[in-house]
């Protein structure tokens, strides 16, 4: 009997951190997607990604707690403020730098980080900060004895229509095959009169936005203070270097199991959590050097 | 009847002594050191400042060896730092080891074990996986001093470090002045290695990698081993830069593993220009001034100013800002080929 139990709660505790970890892992994929994109597209180095996420978080605080607009409408809110922001900085400034070399987009990103940091910790100061999140989303509940948190069901629920749309509007729609046609080979899709320079700024405004709403949505779990680009900046280049750039499925992948990986690490070796997620981003390295799914080795 | 000579002996002769040529001081080599040794007397109020733009420069250094001659971006290059510090901190701590020159020579081949071994992770694929295995071996080491904090004391930093004399003679005081012409030796000596490393026939190969791996690799360069080589080199430098850091200020921090220190140094390369060596030297000293003054505008709020500084370089186009320099550099060269000692003895090329 008393073997048994112990079983159970093995079980349980396997299923918990699956939970955990999918929902963790959803998040990291609706935060970085719009960076493998805009990187199979253009070949930009972006490391100021987390830029627009801690945007979109901020414009929920703002908005949520100082406003008092109910957290389902504070998310596009924030998705459109992400967006624009990214928008806006795509024609002013990251229009310089698709040809120049990867040394140089790595400063200027590193750049706007150092920038964005700076102004947020003036703007908002150094604390972390929380979004109101209304009661119905707080708590949890059991199923089957396994503790099922409700704002991370919320966001498992969210995050795979999200991707499911993501997916149908690049398989489906025609902006969808240009982008895939762009980043397949950027020359000939040019040459089939695609105007790469426009799927790209909207691509680019659109994966903002859903790093932005990622931020809104993560606040909770991640935490938001200034150096979230920073903190976080090594669990995105995860994502696109061993999601690989040429799908969204890789990035998808990537970030569950990077998202179960951190959460087992952190629930069984708590003191050793960061050198799990570092040893299994190394292995991958070295067993698929250009990514778990990518295509061909040769871009 | 004259005989033929050998063509390939002739363009062996050749290739050397246009090495040998290439290696050779210029006066405004030699003035900078001059003028370098000369601060020493001249300014011994600021000897600590002028310390800590040593190390900045020797740090520097060390990642132009690897991001000026062989094309590696680095975004973590903080990590050899960080160990060189902590290791030349834990060895005067512990007393394992009291001569601090010697310190400073095991925690910068500790440092370059480490760059060995990481090194292989660096070989594999783009630029974006060097960034991100780079910066997740930082983590990974500012993670470790972190944890063991019984040892390094953690979040606290290495504190309680006591310097012993160097080589039994010289006290380090308070006001830097024997720090300073510790720091200034050490460079000196490390700066004459690297030069004679990037103009040997290695240098050339290295340049040749960061032009074009795959022909490097077709006319018979090891192009892997010569860039694990090279690594391993500038690990171990920027260990004994964070040793000499440690040293000097009887203290090493989790802060030194940071990522805003490995991008600190890339703008001080920057500023300084990748690729001459130097470029990290008087990058150091333009970085500490500008970061003197910023500090005093805003004193918490600096590094929006340093970002701000690194968008610019951007987009102004790094070879603009060196097109308006143009001017100065080319009165640099003319002096810089002006020999005296060897104008009559340069040798004619004969027509084959």
């Amino acid at each position: 009997m008393a073997k048994l139990a112990a079983r159970e709660r093995v079980a349980e505790a396997i299923l918990t951190i699956l939970f955990d970890g999918v929902a963790y892992g959803m998040l990291l994929f609706v935060l970085a997607c719009g960076l493998s994109v805009t990187l199979g597209l253009m070949n930009v180095v972006n490391l100021a990604h987390g830029v627009f996420a801690v945007a979109g978080g901020y414009v929920a605080v703002v908005v949520v707690n100082n406003w008092g607009v109910p957290f389902f409408a504070a998310l596009p809110i924030a998705f459109l403020a992400g967006a624009a922001l990214g928008a806006v900085l795509e024609r002013t400034l990251y229009v310089h730098v698709y040809t120049k070399s990867h040394l140089d987009q790595v400063l200027f990103t590193i750049g706007l980080v150092f920038m964005a940091v700076a102004a947020v910790d003036y703007a908002m100061g150094s604390r972390q900060q929380f979004v109101q999140i209304p009661a119905y989303l707080q708590g949890q509940f059991n199923v089957f004895g396994v503790g099922i948190g409700r704002y991370r069901l919320m966001i498992i629920v969210l995050c795979g229509l999200l991707t499911i749309a993501l997916q149908l509007i690049l398989a489906k729609t025609r902006f969808g095959s240009r982008l895939r046609a762009a980043v397949d080979d950027q020359r000939v899709a040019r040459g089939l009169g695609i105007n790469v320079g426009v799927v790209f700024g909207l691509t680019f405004a659109f994966g903002s936005g859903l790093a932005a709403l990622g931020g809104a949505l993560g606040a909770e779990i991640l935490g938001l203070d200034p150096i979230f680009p920073l903190k976080y900046l090594i669990y995105f280049l995860i994502v696109v270097t061993v999601g690989g750039t040429s799908s969204i499925t890789g990035p998808f992948v990537a970030s569950i199991l990077l998202g179960i990986g951190d959460v087992a690490g952190k629930y069984y070796v708590p003191t050793l959590s960061s050198f799990v997620i570092y040893s299994i981003m190394i292995v991958m390295l070295l067993w698929r050097p250009q990514g778990l799914f990518s295509r061909s080795a040769s871009r | 009847m004259p005989l033929v000579p050998d063509p390939g002996r002739r363009l062996a002769l050749e290739v050397t002594s246009f090495l040998v040529r290439r290696a050779r001081w210029s006066p405004l080599e030699l003035a900078f050191w001059v003028i370098a040794a000369a601060s020493f007397w001249l300014f011994p109020q600021k000897h600590l400042i002028l310390t800590e733009i040593c190390i900045w420069g020797l740090f520097a250094l060390s990642l132009d060896l690897i991001l000026g001659y062989a094309g590696i971006i680095s975004l973590g290059h903080a990590a050899f730092f960080g160990l060189g510090a902590y290791a030349a901190g834990l060895l005067a701590k512990y007393g394992w080891i009291n001569e601090p020159t010697v310190a400073l020579v095991v925690a910068g081949l500790l440092a370059a074990a480490v760059g060995f071994v990481t090194s292989f992770l660096v070989l594999r694929g783009s630029d974006l996986t060097r960034l991100m295995v780079t910066f997740g071996v930082a983590l990974i080491l500012g993670e470790i001093a972190n944890k063991f904090s019984d040892i390094t004391g953690g979040a606290d930093g290495l504190q309680g470090v006591e310097i012993k004399p160097l080589l039994g003679w010289f006290e380090l005081d308070i006001f830097g002045h024997v720090g300073y012409a510790y720091a200034l030796v050490v460079l000196f000596v490390l700066f004459v290695i690297a030069r004679r490393v990037v103009r040997s026939p290695f240098g050339l190969s290295l340049q040749a990698i960061r032009g074009n791996p795959l022909r490097s690799a077709a006319v018979g360069i090891a192009v892997n081993w010569r860039l694990v080589a090279i690594y391993t080199l500038s690990a171990g430098y920027a260990g004994i830069a964070g040793a000499l850091l440690a040293q000097t200020q009887a203290f090493a921090s989790l802060e030194m593993f940071s990522i805003e220190r490995s991008s600190d140094v890339l703008l001080i390369l920057i500023i300084g220009g990748t690729g001459w060596l130097y470029g990290g030297l008087i990058g150091a000293l333009i970085y500490r001034l500008l970061q003197d003054q910023l500090s005093e505008l805003t004193a918490r709020y600096w590094q929006f100013w340093i970002g701000l500084i690194l968008v610019a370089i951007v987009i102004t186009g790094r070879d603009r800002v060196g097109r308006w320099l143009a001017p100065v550099t080319r009165l640099a060269d003319e002096i810089a080929r002006w020999r005296p000692w060897t104008a009559r003895a340069a040798p004619t090329r004969e027509a084959p």
